[in-house]
């Protein structure tokens, strides 16, 4: 069954296999062009659980959407991880939210410790009398020489809390496992239910960093599945709030590898130009983060012709500032020598993972949302799509800098010639017993949100994927058998989302 | 910025400061709101909100009391040299990354001698953002405990000062002051910069009421 991104389609249509069927076909088509999505549970009545996934074909821009039934009788299903890596960390979810068993789970350990929303004995006996989750199965290398080295959940700078275990064998990693989940709110469950002026506010802050991609992506769903078209004006008005909001974290995150490769001032420069662009937003929507600007209908702040004029005179300024700081930093040989080879990521491997953003990006890989299945204003303006080739550190710095001239170019052509007319129009009553669909391109890569509604037309099931969830192994992967002393630096190549990924 | 010298800062007309009471005995707490643009509440420009005492965010149509200096022994100690350990127990990472922020030249917190230290054994105080998740609390008692004595602790954003926008979670606290005692609660969400180096400025006496 074919949806495209901001689609809906009811419950019944959407196709009900066997576990067999279901996991057979996922892997086939996957197998084939296609990429999983999402993969998660629903709650259906006498605690059985409907398992859907979420298939796209980057090329077509088609979605499509397949479902099973497990029944609480027999809670478990065969595990598609196997034969498919990329459903790996979905597995892992839909086991600890659901207390469903994965058979053959190679790698099945908690997620984020927390107790399953069935109300039934949960997979991990004692999840939920554990305050940290301290007591985790690292995998382990023994030996002599060997030794572990723990990092976190506190880090040393300003930074989300995680922990990361290393298999060190001199300086050399043997293996590194990243264990996340000091982050859970349990936003999932507090997103449901009737009042959604609490549940917009909370996709404002899945990760505060990504407020507007997340925003976005819940307004998109909430008006899909009341049937409500935003206005044109509104939909450029998130446009130019997406991109400011990925300028000013590209800019930022090379600032911050340019400190970690120890080259300093271009990390002075690349921080106050961060701040131009907060300020842009501040200006826009009262909030640096740009939290208040979404909302399910359309958006609450406009952009009048001398606002216009005024961020196209400073992006102007900051498009110049930008290549000449950029080009101190890319020209300097010893960032590059700290730079290149390291953290290496190869197209295989990134296609085997499933990576998306700039991280897939620089290991060649070709899915960017605003390109594949462009809604809103890119359907009208095309962004050219940033690749790299090596997909090692040197690769996804280059990639965040050509996505800063992408999205400087692309704001400098839709804000002088914003669509007419209203901002916002008020949204009706959401359809019943239905699915929506929506992905968003944030500055970190495809966030994919879905709705569910029940009987009543209030919604049932929210399911938030934030880019995070798919490209967290791959900095494990990255790390293996590099040097500990650039765990810092490649972790910055990916700045992933902790708490995007904890919810 | 010359901040606090100079003239003062100016913000963009959107900007949403602390909140306006209209009259009595209507009051708001600014401990507990997100700043979220509501037709409701009228919001001024003014980017002090920070507080030593809870209740003193609870505001009413009179003067906020804001956050007075610590006693002469603390800063005697802290007044020119204080280390900050920040901890993230669930922050949605806004509040994180304008605190990071505050070293960047533009703000550059190292000339009032404030400094953010790898390690809570080097640190005077530390700074709390995010709603104590339940995943968190054991690591930021362990941190707290491992900070030597006098020691000072800071909340920074709605979420560590009532819990936010995630209060009601069965993940999450109600705010830092039901785990460890507060000295300076810090608005917002996330609180503008501004707002923050404004509130330590406060504590150290160096911004007098």
């Amino acid at each position: 069954m074919e949806l495209f991104n901001g689609g809906n389609i009811a419950l019944t249509d959407v196709p009900l296999l066997t576990a067999q069927e279901f996991r057979a076909e996922v892997i086939r088509r996957c197998r084939l062009d296609a990429r999983l999505i999402n993969f998660f549970g629903s709650p259906e009545d006498r605690q059985d659980v409907r398992l859907f996934a979420i298939l796209g074909e980057d090329e077509g821009g088609g979605l499509q959407i397949l479902s099973t039934k497990i029944l609480s009788e027999y809670p478990s299903y065969e595990s598609l991880t196997k034969d498919l890596l990329q459903a790996n960390l979905f597995e892992r979810e839909i086991a600890e939210q659901w207390a469903i068993m994965p058979v053959g789970h190679p790698w099945l350990k908690p997620l984020r410790y927390h107790a399953n929303y069935r109300g039934v004995p949960d997979l991990w006996p004692d999840i939920k009398q554990r305050t940290i989750p301290g007591s985790y199965p690292f995998y382990f290398v023994g030996g002599e020489e060997v030794h572990e080295v723990g990092v976190g959940p506190v880090h040393a700078g300003i930074i989300e809390p995680g922990h990361f275990r290393f298999q060190c064998h001199g300086e050399e990693i043997l293996h590194l496992e990243i264990q996340l989940g000091y982050q859970h709110r349990g936003i999932e469950p507090l997103m449901c239910g009737k009042d959604l002026k609490r549940s917009v506010l909370l996709s404002e802050s899945i990760a505060g960093d990504t407020s507007l991609g997340h925003s976005i992506a819940f307004c998109e769903v909430i008006e899909s599945l009341s049937g409500c078209l935003i206005p044109s004006r509104a939909q450029a008005v998130r446009a130019v709030g997406l991109e400011l909001e990925r300028l000013a974290n590209h800019v930022g995150d090379l600032g911050a590898m340019g400190m970690d490769a120890g080259f300093l001032p271009t990390s002075s420069y690349f921080g106050r130009m961060r701040g131009d662009y907060l300020n842009l937003l501040l200006s826009l929507v009262g909030n640096r983060f740009g939290k208040g600007l979404c909302r399910p209908g359309g958006v609450l702040f406009d952009i009048d012709a001398a606002m216009s004029n005024e961020f196209c005179r400073k992006l102007k300024e900051y498009k110049k500032e930008f290549d000449s700081v950029s080009d101190l930093l890319f020209s300097q040989s010893s960032v590059l020598a700290r730079f290149e080879d390291i953290g290496s990521i190869s197209m295989k491997d990134a296609k085997m993972l499933g990576l998306v953003g700039p991280a897939g990006r620089a290991s060649q890989l070709e899915t960017d949302v605003r390109i594949n299945y462009s809604s809103g204003m890119w359907q009208f303006h095309h962004v050219p799509i940033s690749l790299g080739v090596t997909g090692d550190v040197y690769s996804r710095a280059l990639v965040k800098r050509q996505e800063v001239l992408r999205s400087l170019e692309f704001l400098l052509k839709i804000l002088p010639s914003l669509p007419s007319g209203e901002i916002f129009t008020p949204v009706t009553s959401m359809a019943k017993d239905t699915l929506a669909i929506s992905l968003v391109e944030g500055w970190r890569g495809e966030i994919a949100h879905v709705g569910i509604t029940d009987a009543q037309g209030n919604l049932s099931r929210y399911k938030i994927k934030d880019p995070s969830f798919h490209n967290w192994p791959a900095l494990s992967l990255a790390m293996r058998n590099q040097e500990i002393s650039d765990f810092p630096l490649c972790n910055k190549s990916f700045n992933l989302s902790y708490c995007g990924h904890d919810l | 910025m010359p901040f606090p010298k100079g003239n003062a800062p100016s913000f963009p007309a959107r900007y949403r400061g602390c909140p306006i009471i209209a009259r009595d005995p209507e009051s708001l707490d600014i401990g507990k709101i997100t700043f979220i643009p509501d037709s409701d509440v009228r919001y001024s420009n003014d980017y002090r909100m920070a507080a030593a005492k809870r209740e003193h965010l609870i505001i009413t149509k009179n003067e906020k009391v804001l956050a007075a200096a610590l006693n002469r022994e603390m800063l005697r100690i802290f007044g020119r040299s204080l280390k900050l350990r920040q901890v993230s127990a669930g922050g949605c990472n806004s509040c994180e990354l304008d605190l990071n922020v505050l070293n960047t030249p533009v703000f550059a917190l190292g000339r009032f001698g404030i400094q953010f230290v790898a390690s809570p054994r080097h640190a005077d105080g530390i700074v709390v953002t995010g709603p104590i998740s339940r995943n968190m609390r054991e690591a930021l008692l362990k941190t707290y405990e491992a900070m030597p004595g006098p020691k000072i602790v800071i909340a920074v954003g709605s979420c560590a000062i009532s819990g936010g926008i995630f209060l009601g979670s069965p993940e999450v606290s109600g705010g830092l002051e039901t785990i460890i005692p507060v000295d300076l609660f810090i608005p917002g969400c996330p609180p503008h910069p501004l707002t923050i180096l404004d509130g330590l400025l406060r504590l150290l006496g160096k911004i007098k009421s």
